[in-house]
Parts: structure tokens; C-alpha cells; sequence
């Protein structure tokens, strides 16, 4: 590397030692330095300071699962025929005025007795895409990469590696109502799944 | 007439007493390059640049009417459509334009790969290059945000699905990433700021420092096998070859990128005339599932790699092979920063860009037609073609109504039409015995779904005798030869052992 034909690099002066100031002028140019160095250690400082509402503020949305989460209701009851798979709708707890239609949210209910239900997310557990309810074939299957479910919400085949996301649901008031707050991915829902492959379904173990 | 002239020139003094710019563009516009890099080879840089240009001027043009909210944003661009003037011949500018650049910086960067441009002293000007080229894939997709629809939504929804996967903080990723718990306002708000201020920020600033670098260490010289970079002479090399066998940069070299920039404009221009603008698509309202969500040509490969992907290793081949490449890209030129330029002496080279291009295409080409996705209204959509029941019995025709009605029809093809996950099915029965099928059709396996919960016995009986008649008439349907055995061991009045098989009725001599 040395002997590169760049042009010629001015070597770094020591700015103690200015060599071109009389030695009676050394004195107020290290003076005028260590101000300079000084500024700069302010700057720094301040930067410093100012990065922690910054950073505070970009970081806003990186919360606790939970904190997203409420109870909301799907409808009566009776919305859902027991033995069949309805879709359903909420509107996201959460949300802004500035969202249009994006907070409403579909999700699918299976009424599997009197009060037996679960309620799977819209959302295939491969990549988000959102599955279709078959009746006819009892099968939800995935228009992105092929994910097929069982109507028990377990993996029946294609890219998952898991069966669907379930939300947990409560009847309050003969209201179907269920925590929601936030889309379901394998960061969020995953943890609380046995993942299982083939005749298994998807159970909470927590 | 001269006095006009002089008032002109006086005018100019005026500015450059002030602005003194004229020294340094007079050293960028005049100096030397080697004679060989006037070549057409070397013009996709600039144009990548003017493309730049063309993307920033179409876009704040767009901005002046696109509303960055998501409640409005559909609308707005359908305004933008059909009752601005023009409209769509400016979105479709800016769509077009960015096809254009994704295509030219990917070309550009094989260019300089396959020319040895990469290397020294042109190290920095490469790892600012791979940088230039995320950001451009970058804008693209943050661009196919702002495009605010359902292809959009469901887009946004594989990005938080992906960044699911990181592991422990994955979950605060996908809240960064959406600006909240769900795809909603504050996404769309974070990707306007990032498709329209961080990025391009970043863009015009490593742009800036990518070609300054250009016009300070000069362009590549035209690669001749056996001339090899070394550190210690290369600079002194140059500055010879370029001085005895070079020419001004302007117009020596220059008048070929003017006229493919010019060509490349103007080609943008007839696809956004010829073809429109791209979208808006459906209603960004993740309610309507009737949806088939696919991402913009530059990420359909990508797309077509999550679906072959075995389900265990997409997880580790997501977070790890990006990185890796990246790392590979940046650290290219500070490993072979000496050698050969020439392709001539460089075979792995040549089998890199060659191995990569064809594996792209053939991706893309797959993403198009996506064989791997269920057709979700082929069971309804497509009739089973009339000669496949013309003679049959009410037992085969009650099997092709199980086999239209349970969607099978969604991933098995048959008479041409149909999904494509699994095998077309109007050869079946030359392949699987009945017995076999029967047990497929229950059971499943690979790819398939096991129906046997889903079907009653009866309809299975049916279906499966629908299935034994999909053969050509000329060739037999499969046997189990080992049954076949073992009825002509038995006694010929059928006391033999219990045969529930059809199958080898037909084939039975």
C-alpha cells in the first residue's frame, strides 16, 4: 500500500505543537484546541442526551404482547351453528381514526359444542397469508405457498409448520368475545403452542 | 449581437467569481479515461443515475397528490388513475421507472463483477455499490407499500411473518416494522417517511460518494487477460495507459451514456404508455380474504424460494442466507482486491453470474405461475371434461361429483385445468392400484391432506372408482401382482380370500 501513487497526504500535525507558530503563540493555539476538543465533548454530550428521547420515541411500538390485548366481541351466539365454521369480524382494539378499513379483522369460529368453540386466526402460520374455509372438503387452504389445515385448525400439509394460530374466547352475555389486539405470527403466538405435524392439533400448553 | 454576448459572458463571470465551480467541473468533465472504456458496456451506471433522477422528480410529482394515510391512500391513487390529467401516465412513469432501475443496478453490478471493476482501488466504490443496490430493492418494496392494496397488505403481512422468526425479538421487530400491533395507519405512515425521506436521503448520499469516487480513481480500464492489478503498480498503471492511450471523459465516453440514458427514458416512457400504471389492486381491507396475494416481479423469486423451502429450514435460511450474501458481497472486493480483471481468466466468475442469473430466472418464471398454489375455485370454476364420465357407471360418475365437490380439483389438474400442487390425475390409475390409492386418499401424505375424516365411506368408494378409470384406453390399469398370485394359487369358484380390489378385475387375462 505504500507505494501507492496517491497524491501526497499532508501529515497530521500535532496540534500541541503547531510548527508553524512561534513558540511564544504555542500556548493560545493549544488553548484554541482544547476549546475545539471541548465543543466537541459538548456536541457528543448533548447528542447523547437528545439520542434518548429519540430513541425512546422510535421505539414506541416495541411493547409487551399483552399490552395490545382485549377482550372484544365476535357477536351472539347464535351467529355460530354448532358443528360448522363461520368467518367473523372485530374491529382491532386498538386503533386510530387514520386506519380506514385496515383495523377490521376477520377471523375464522368453529362451534364444536353448546359452549365448545375455537376461533383461529385468518392469518396461515406460514407467512400471513390469509387461508379459506372449505366446508365441503373441511379444509382451510393457504392462495400464497399451499399451507392446507384440518378443520381442527391442525397442519394438514404445504409450508406450515404449525396448525393455526387460535385466539383464546370467553361467552360473556351470550356474546362470543375473544383477546385480540394484534396480528398473530410465530413471534407472538408460537411460544404458547405444541407444534405438531400431522393428526395433532394445535393446543395451548400454557 | 456581440454586445448580447458580452452581457452573457459578463452575467457568467458574475456567477463564477461567486460560485468558482468551473475548475472542478472542468477536471470531472475533461479528464482522461482509457480509450477502451468509451464502451457501451460501461453505461448502465449512468443510467441507473438518471433513473434515480427520473424516480425522484415522478415521485414528488406523485406526492402532490397521494395521501400517506390508510384510509385514503386506495383512494387517492384511483383519483391519481382516473380524474388527475396524466395521472396514470405518472404513476405509471414512476412503476416503470423502478422496474427499469432494479433491472439496470442488477445489471450494472454484473457488469462490474464480470469486468473486475471491483478491484483495487475501486474496493469502496463496489461496497457503496451493494449498499446502492439494497436500497434500490429497498425502495421498491417500500414503494409497493405505498401502493396501498391488498397485494400490499398481505406483502406487509410476509415481511412481519418473516421478522417473526427472529429469534427473541422478533416479536418487537414486527411492532417496529408496523409501527404498532397490526398492519394499520402507523405502517403505512413509517414506510411514506422511509420510501420518501430515509432511504432516498441515504440513496443521493451514497450516490454521491459512488461517483465521486468514480471520476477521482477514474473509470475501470477495459479488462485484458494477463494484465493483472497489483496495489503496488496498478495506480501508476493507469495513470500511464489513460494518458497515453486515453481521451477526455466528456465527450470521449460521455456521448454513449447520454444516448442510453435517453434510450433507457424514453423506453420507460413507451412501457408506461403501452402498459399503464401498476394498480392499485383490491381494497386494502384484510376482510375480503377472497385474495391472492403476490408480491412485485423483482421479489416473486423470493417468493417462489418460501415455497420449496422444507418447512424446517426456512426459518434458519431466512435470517441466516440474507446476511451471508450481504457479507459475501462487501467482502468480495477486500478479498480479490488483486488478480486477473478479465473473464477470460475468471471461469468461477463467469459460472457465478451464470449460475445466479439462470437460478433467477428460473424462480421467477416459477413465481409467475405458481404451481404450487391450490386453485381455490377450480372445483367450482373447471368442468370435468365430458369424455372422462361419457360411458361411465352411477358409481364412477358419483365419484367424479365427490371429486369436483371435495375440491380435489383444486390441486390435482385433470383434462389440463386445475391446481397444480399435485400430480395431474388423468393417468392415475395407471399408477396407483386402487388399494393404493384408496389408502393415499384416506391417509394423505406429502403434500397431500388426509381425507379420511372428511369423507364417509360411500363417497370414498366412489371416488377411488371414479380414480381407477382415469387410464388410456390402451394401457391397463396398475395390479397388485402379488394379489394377482395369490388368486391363481386359489380355487377358481372366488373361495379364495376376500377381494374388496376392482382393480385387477379389468387386467386379469
Amino acid at each position: 500500500m505504500s507505494n501507492m501513487t496517491y497524491p501526497a497526504k499532508p501529515q497530521p500535525t500535532d496540534p500541541g505543537v503547531d510548527t508553524a507558530t512561534t513558540p511564544a503563540e504555542t500556548r493560545l493555539v493549544s488553548r484554541r484546541w482544547m476549546l475545539f476538543k471541548a465543543g466537541i465533548a459538548l456536541n457528543g454530550f448533548v447528542g447523547l442526551v437528545l439520542a434518548v428521547p429519540v430513541l425512546r420515541y422510535l421505539l414506541a411500538p416495541w411493547r409487551k404482547d399483552t399490552s395490545f390485548n382485549s377482550w372484544v366481541s365476535l357477536g351472539p351466539l347464535d351467529m355460530f351453528p354448532t358443528g360448522e365454521t363461520r368467518l367473523a369480524y372485530y374491529k382491532n382494539p386498538s386503533h386510530n381514526s387514520w386506519d380506514g378499513e385496515t383495523d377490521n379483522v376477520a377471523c375464522y369460529v368453529r362451534r364444536e359444542g353448546t359452549n365448545q368453540f375455537k376461533v383461529f386466526a385468518i392469518n396461515c402460520a406460514h407467512l400471513g397469508c390469509p387461508v379459506r374455509w372449505f366446508p365441503q372438503s373441511q379444509l382451510f387452504m393457504c392462495p400464497c405457498h399451499g399451507g392446507v389445515y384440518y378443520a381442527d385448525g391442525s397442519r394438514a400439509s404445504g409450508p406450515p409448520e404449525r396448525g393455526l394460530f387460535t385466539y383464546s374466547w370467553q361467552i360473556i352475555s351470550g356474546e362470543l368475545q375473544v383477546d385480540a389486539g394484534q396480528m398473530p405470527t410465530l413471534s407472538n403466538t408460537a411460544k404458547l403452542v405444541t407444534i405438531s405435524t400431522r393428526s395433532g392439533d394445535s393446543k395451548c400448553s400454557g | 449581437m456581440q454586445r448580447m454576448k458580452q452581457n452573457a459572458l459578463a452575467v457568467y463571470a458574475w456567477f463564477e467569481r461567486r460560485l468558482q465551480l468551473e475548475g472542478p467541473v472542468k477536471d470531472a468533465v475533461l479528464h482522461q479515461v482509457p480509450r477502451q472504456t468509451a464502451s457501451w458496456w460501461y453505461v448502465f451506471g449512468s443510467a441507473a443515475f438518471t433513473l434515480l433522477f427520473l424516480q425522484i422528480f415522478t415521485g414528488v410529482l406523485l406526492a402532490l397528490v397521494y395521501v400517506p394515510a390508510a384510509g385514503e391512500a386506495w383512494t387517492s391513487l384511483n383519483v391519481l388513475n382516473h380524474q388527475i390529467p396524466l395521472g396514470w401516465f405518472l404513476r405509471a412513469m414512476h412503476g416503470w421507472g423502478s422496474n427499469f432501475m432494479v433491472a439496470i443496478v442488477l445489471i450494472h453490478m454484473a457488469q462490474v463483477f464480470l469486468f473486475g471493476a471491483y478491484k483495487f482501488p475501486r474496493e469502496l466504490t463496489w461496497i457503496l455499490g451493494v449498499f446502492l443496490l439494497l436500497m434500490t430493492l429497498g425502495m421498491a418494496f417500500t414503494g409497493q407499500v405505498l401502493r396501498f392494496d391488498q397485494d400490499a397488505y398481505w406483502g406487509l403481512g410476509i415481511g412481519a411473518s418473516i421478522m417473526s422468526r427472529v429469534p427473541f425479538i422478533g416479536g418487537g421487530l414486527v411492532h417496529l416494522l408496523l409501527g404498532g400491533p397490526i398492519i394499520a395507519g402507523s405502517t403505512l405512515s413509517r414506510f411514506f417517511a422511509l420510501h420518501v425521506f430515509v432511504i432516498p436521503g441515504a440513496l443521493l448520499l451514497f450516490v454521491f460518494l459512488h461517483v465521486w469516487m468514480v471520476l477521482k480513481l477514474g473509470v475501470n480500464d477495459w479488462p485484458m487477460p494477463g494484465r493483472v492489478v497489483r496495489r503496488t503498480t496498478y495506480m501508476e498503471e493507469y495513470h500511464h495507459l489513460s494518458h497515453t492511450d486515453g481521451i477526455p471523459f466528456v465527450p470521449g465516453a460521455f456521448w454513449k451514456d447520454l444516448i442510453f440514458s435517453g434510450a433507457i427514458l424514453a423506453a420507460v416512457a413507451v412501457c408506461a404508455v403501452v402498459f399503464g400504471p401498476f394498480g392499485p389492486g383490491g381494497r386494502p381491507d384484510p376482510s375480503i380474504i377472497q385474495t391472492v396475494p403476490k408480491p412485485d416481479f423483482f421479489f416473486l423469486w423470493i417468493y417462489t424460494i418460501l415455497s420449496y423451502l422444507p418447512p424446517q429450514m426456512e426459518t434458519p435460511f431466512l435470517l441466516i442466507v440474507p446476511l451471508l450474501a450481504i457479507a459475501i458481497l462487501l467482502a468480495l472486493p477486500l478479498i480479490a482486491a488483486e488478480g486477473e480483471k478479465s473473464w477470460h481468466r475468471r471461469p468461477v466468475a463467469v459460472l457465478v453470474v451464470s449460475t445466479v442469473a439462470v437460478c433467477w430466472g428460473v424462480l421467477t418464471q416459477l413465481g409467475t405461475s405458481t404451481p404450487w398454489s391450490p386453485h381455490m375455485s377450480a372445483w367450482s370454476g373447471d368442468p370435468l371434461p365430458v369424455n372422462y364420465i361419457h360411458k361411465a357407471t352411477p358409481l364412477v360418475r358419483q365419484g367424479a361429483v365427490v371429486f369436483q365437490a371435495k375440491q380435489c380439483r383444486n390441486c390435482h389438474s385433470i383434462g389440463g385445468s386445475g391446481g397444480e400442487r399435485g400430480p395431474a390425475l388423468d393417468m392415475v390409475a395407471t399408477r396407483l392400484t386402487i388399494d393404493q390409492m384408496r389408502f393415499k386418499v384416506v391417509t394423505g401424505g406429502g403434500n397431500m391432506p388426509a381425507y379420511g375424516k372428511n369423507l364417509s365411506p360411500p363417497e370414498i368408494e366412489a371416488l377411488v372408482s371414479f380414480l381407477e378409470t382415469l387410464h388410456p384406453a390402451n394401457e391397463p390399469p396398475a395390479y397388485d401382482a402379488s394379489k394377482r398370485t395369490v388368486e391363481a394359487l386359489m380355487p377358481a369358484n372366488g373361495t379364495g380370500p376376500v377381494n374388496n380390489s376392482r382393480a385387477d378385475s379389468g387386467a386379469t387375462p
